[in-house]
């Protein structure tokens, strides 16, 4: 599976893509909304994870260009918003997306991208 | 102090908010006071002015009616004395001049006369003609008389002075009270003779007695020496000096206000009657003409003391009343004016808090991963995936930051919460999240803190955010009663098929049963020196109506208190809540 993440946090963003390609996950990564834009022109991804906050394209608009461009492209939201629960869904553009709360498991986080892959 | 304590207003033993600012706005005591000044005086001034006006006109009005009876006694009694007295007079007049000096020396005419006088007039006991030098000529009456000489009495030399003449009573030499008369009569040689008779005083007392005078009053003749001329039934025998000066010479009817013989006051009437030594004189006592008075000012009085007495109570009620409700109205705008600012707080609460934990979430997440990417190396690298000791402190990192991540998630949950949103509630999930910002306080202080919540209590509808305040606020009250080593149980249950009820149970100091009654009233604290504003539980049970519940309290002083929330399990629907949200979006 190829990947790309998208967190205007860099040290966060590229640790956890390093992470990722330890456990043989093709992930790049991205700090701004349009180097993803460019990075999927690029190469064809399976699935992108996004934060929602980031200066410029923000994850959700980010996420509709993308799935315009990219039919058949998954996204995961990641928030630094969160509550009690690790994990809920939240209305964003009239569509129900789902949320995972910083900081991520990271074996949480696998077993989600598996499960929205399959979807 | 019984009939104060009915009327006392309710917030007159109660301090004014004391944290507010505005505390000095309205004091309440002043309004009542006022109040209740201003409308009694309106209200009684008028009426005591009018009261008194007619109090003095009243009085006046009986005075003058006393006054004016009496003088109209005394002007016709003195008419009756007088009549009596002139009347004997012009008699013997007629006598003197229808018959001559000569037909009254017969003694047969004389004393055919006598008789025809007793029979016209009455009284006559005696007639006799005496000369120009004091003898008594001729005597027709009972006593030998005849020869008698009184140059030498007083009245002889009157009657030679005047020409008519009316004793005073006296003795004489026949030693029974009687009145002469005598007129002088001049002869064509110039010499005079005197025509003298005497009369009983029977029938001149029987001219007094039968004066009619109201209220016991007493009546009587004097003489110019004030000696008793005539009985009186409190003033003494005749002959006897009355208690009281000779009242000074007036031609008509006086009627003076001073004491009588007894030293009480006493209303007096007197007149000279004209040509005689005579002073008629009616006594009345004031106390007794005056009784009528006194009965007219006694309901006056009582009147007076009634419509006051009853006055003031409608205005101490009324006011009373009024002043309690406008208390209670301004309690109300001060309450909802903390509730703003109190809401405010919560709501720069909430957004400081979210502010805080995003802000943190974020160096959490990377110290996350890169923690994560240190156990990754380690783990996939042979050389250290033995070294458990390297694992332990990399779990131990990333535990704490999962600690950390927890606080950061439940303080933006609580922000987020803040706005109105009714959602199903698990009780237990609900109770773990509140007492999850006051576990490491329980910890430090060795509270032991219980939650119970049987299986078959249901999740409910209703707003969470509310619902958190309620039990944050219940359960830091119970904090507050308890001291360390204490023990506080929340514990849920069924109240009925649609309701749940949570008890907060604290074994602490509990809450004396005066403040019992008042503890959900506003600005209502036994805390104010340690800084409560007596708020907190007064917006809780604000709250918990919001919620369509109820709030109630048991405690026992000194043995810990409960207090019991019950919540429908469908929350009704709020009336035009127009709630914003305080802490912001996601």
């Amino acid at each position: 599976m190829r990947i790309l993440l998208v967190d205007d946090e860099k040290e966060f963003v590229a640790t956890l893509a390093e992470r990722l390609e330890l456990r043989g996950i093709d992930a790049d990564w991205v700090t701004t909304g349009e180097a993803a834009l460019a990075k999927a022109a690029e190469r064809a991804y399976d699935l992108a994870i996004l934060d929602v906050k980031m200066p410029g394209i923000s994850g959700l608009k980010l996420e509709k260009l993308m799935a315009q461009r990219h039919p058949g492209m998954k996204f995961i939201f990641l928030t630094g918003h969160g509550s009690a629960s690790d994990y809920h869904s939240g209305i964003a553009e009239d569509r129900v997306v789902d949320y995972l709360v910083k900081p991520v498991n990271i074996e949480a986080l696998i077993t989600k991208m598996q499960a929205t892959l399959t979807s | 102090m019984a009939l104060w304590a009915k009327f006392k207003p309710d917030f007159w033993e109660r301090p004014e908010g004391q944290d507010w600012p505005f505390k000095h706005m309205f004091d309440f005591r002043r309004i009542w006071k006022r109040a209740v000044l201003l409308i009694a005086g309106v209200a009684l001034v008028p009426l005591v002015i009018i009261t008194a006006v007619d109090y003095n006109v009243t009085q006046k009005a009986i005075v003058s009616d006393v006054l004016l009876q009496t003088s109209r006694l005394v002007s016709n009694t003195k008419l009756s004395i007088s009549f009596f007295l002139t009347g004997r007079a012009a008699a013997l007049q007629f006598i003197v001049e229808d018959n001559g000096i000569a037909a009254l020396k017969d003694p047969r005419r004389l004393a055919e006369i006598l008789g025809h006088l007793k029979t016209a007039f009455g009284g006559f006991v005696d007639l006799g003609v005496v000369d120009s030098g004091g003898d008594q000529r001729y005597y027709a009456g009972p006593y030998a008389l005849t020869g008698v000489n009184y140059r030498d009495q007083g009245w002889f030399q009157e009657v030679v002075g005047r020409g008519v003449y009316v004793s005073d009573v006296f003795l004489g030499f026949r030693n029974v009270p009687h009145i002469i008369i005598a007129i002088k009569h001049h002869l064509p040689d110039g010499t005079f003779f005197i025509l003298r008779a005497t009369l009983d005083t029977a029938r001149f007392n029987e001219l007094i007695s039968n004066v009619a005078v109201r209220g016991q009053g007493d009546k009587f003749i004097i003489n110019l020496n004030g000696q008793l001329q005539t009985p009186s039934s409190s003033h003494g025998q005749v002959f006897e000096k009355v208690g009281f000066p000779v009242p000074p010479y007036v031609d008509k009817t006086q009627v003076v206000e001073g004491l009588d013989a007894g030293g009480e006051p006493a209303i007096i009437g007197y007149s000279y009657i004209p040509e005689s030594p005579f002073i008629l004189m009616i006594v009345k006592r004031k106390a007794t003409v005056m009784r009528d008075w006194l009965q007219t000012r006694s309901r006056l009085i009582g009147f007076l003391v009634i419509s006051i007495t009853g006055i003031l109570v409608v205005i101490l009620g009324v006011t009373t009343y009024l002043v309690n409700n406008l208390h209670l109205a301004d309690q109300r705008r001060v309450m909802s004016l903390h509730q703003v600012e109190y809401a405010n707080k919560l709501a720069s609460i909430g957004r400081l808090s979210a502010g805080v934990a995003h802000e943190i979430n974020n160096p959490l997440a990377i110290i996350n991963e890169k923690a994560g990417l240190i156990k990754d190396l380690f783990s996939f690298k042979p050389d250290y995936a033995q070294d458990k000791r390297l694992l332990e402190l990399i779990d131990g990192v990333i535990a704490s930051v999962e600690r950390c991540a927890v606080i950061t998630r439940r303080l933006l949950g609580f922000a987020r919460h803040m706005a109105v949103s009714v959602e199903p509630i698990a009780v237990r999930a609900l109770i773990e999240d509140v007492l999850g910002f006051l576990r490491k306080e329980a910890e430090y202080r060795s509270i032991d803190v219980v939650v119970e919540v049987p299986d078959e209590v249901p999740t409910f509808v209703s707003d969470r955010g509310k619902l958190q305040q309620i039990l944050l606020n219940l359960i830091n009250n119970a904090f507050a009663a308890l001291s360390d080593g204490g023990q506080l149980k929340v514990a849920a249950r069924l109240a009925g098929s649609d309701a749940l009820a949570i008890d907060v149970i604290d074994n602490g100091s509990g809450i004396a049963p005066e403040d019992l009654d008042r503890i959900f009233e506003p600005f209502f604290s036994t805390r104010t020196s340690s800084g409560g504003t007596g708020l907190g539980l007064s917006i809780t049970y604000g709250l918990v109506q919001e919620l369509g519940g109820t709030l109630r309290v048991q405690s026992q002083a000194g043995e810990g208190s409960t207090f019991t929330i019950t919540l429908p399990l469908q929350m009704p629907q709020p009336k035009g809540d127009a709630s914003a949200n305080p802490a912001g979006g996601r």
